[in-house]
């Protein structure tokens, strides 16, 4: 499952669902995988603002990845050359930067192939099994 | 048999109902079942086309993720009961696809852009667990942009299976029962096709209930939500509704 999933899973309790203690889910024992995937430069833009960015940073740091920037790049970071020819230029004449492909790579291409999903307010422990988390409550938690 | 199902009580004793006859039935029939499932239907290809790049939405119930890459500027988490739907559903990108149930959805409150709900609440047993999937799925939307503009809050498109549908091979109508079960044959040659090995016709029983005119808008009510617009394609109802 693609890291920018996680950016979007909570526990599956009722009890948990709406408190902050429960979001984001911990991973564990995780083995990551990478599948490349086309770069899409307006989808990148759009869901950068969609991001909680501070919950993708405890992301990268308990999977012990490369540290992210304190705060989230802006959209004019992501392509070049400068914007006042992003008016008549084509969005794919415009090449992607170095840290639009790092974000791409590291939301859209890395995930978790197997694994557990942790909720930090009750504990309960989510499969990752071949890339799809199982969130089906056992009968006693729901 | 819904006489003696409804003198007891407890969503314990529905959801071992609906696992028998919704949920594993969909997990042994998914590779053939989506082999036939392929052609989005155009109000909900419309619906997904319609969104703003980068949106970010939920296919609650995806199966074997036909919508997942309609509109491929948008990213949708599909979810489905079924591991081996979810797992035909998972080629999808640049969507996503977990495991989990309508009524249990693992997803922050009031966070998304929009949800699709497609031929998913109709498998759900009692009036109280459809309401209950409906109101699911509005929490997940988010309020209006906070610039204010109109119409700019999350949305959702819910489709059911209607009890009106004369001319389809069913041939239901107003009147009919509406809590009915609904035969998959998994025909023989379809069996060793996929890797199955006894070859005889195998016929599984889907639980459904048929949605009358009219009754999806009051479900949507009893929920909370607001519809926004609301028709009938193709022997189904559909409605598409937010939080209000």
């Amino acid at each position: 499952m693609k890291l920018l999933t996680l950016n979007f899973l909570t526990c599956a309790r009722k009890t948990c669902k709406s408190l902050p203690a429960a979001f984001p889910l911990h991973p564990k024992d995780a083995e990551l995988e990478v599948v490349e995937t086309d770069f899409n430069a307006p989808f990148l833009r759009n869901i950068l603002g969609r991001l909680e960015w501070d919950a993708l940073k405890t992301l990268c740091m308990e999977l012990g990845l490369p540290n992210l920037p304190p705060s989230a790049p802006e959209p004019e970071a992501l392509l070049e050359p400068g914007a006042e020819m992003a008016e008549l230029e084509l969005e794919r004449e415009l090449e992607p930067t170095q840290t639009a492909r790092d974000l791409h790579n590291l939301l859209l291409e890395t995930g978790i192939k197997e694994g557990k999903l942790v909720c930090g307010n009750c504990g309960h422990e989510y499969a990752v099994k071949e890339g799809i988390a199982n969130f089906l409550l056992p009968s006693h938690l729901v | 048999m819904e006489q003696s199902r409804s003198e007891q009580s407890g969503s314990a004793r529905d959801e071992e109902y609906e696992r028998q006859h919704v949920h594993s039935v969909y997990e042994e029939i998914a590779e053939h079942f989506s082999s036939t499932r392929y052609k989005p239907w155009p109000i909900v290809e419309r619906f997904l086309l319609s969104l703003p790049p980068g949106s970010v939405g939920l296919d609650i119930g995806c199966g074997n993720g036909k919508y997942l890459s309609v509109n491929k500027n948008v990213f949708i988490i599909g979810s489905d009961r079924s591991h081996n739907l979810t797992r035909i559903a998972s080629s999808h990108s640049p969507s996503s696809t977990i495991v989990a149930d309508t009524l249990f959805l693992p997803h922050p409150l009031a966070k998304f852009d929009f949800a699709i709900s497609i031929a998913v609440i109709h498998h759900l047993s009692t009036p109280a667990r459809r309401i209950e999937a409906i109101k699911s799925i509005l929490e997940t939307l988010r309020p209006p942009l906070p610039d204010g503009k109109a119409d700019s809050e999350g949305k959702a498109l819910i489709y059911v299976w209607a009890l009106e549908q004369k001319s389809s091979r069913r041939g239901w109508d107003e009147g009919d029962e509406q809590d009915v079960m609904v035969p998959w044959v998994l025909k023989g040659a379809d069996r060793k096709a996929i890797g199955q090995v006894k070859q005889e016709d195998k016929t599984f029983q889907r639980y459904y209930h048929l949605y009358r005119k009219g009754e999806l808008e009051e479900d949507v009510k009893s929920a909370g939500g607001v519809i926004l617009d609301a028709g009938y394609e193709k022997d189904n109802w559909w409605a598409i509704i937010t939080r209000g």
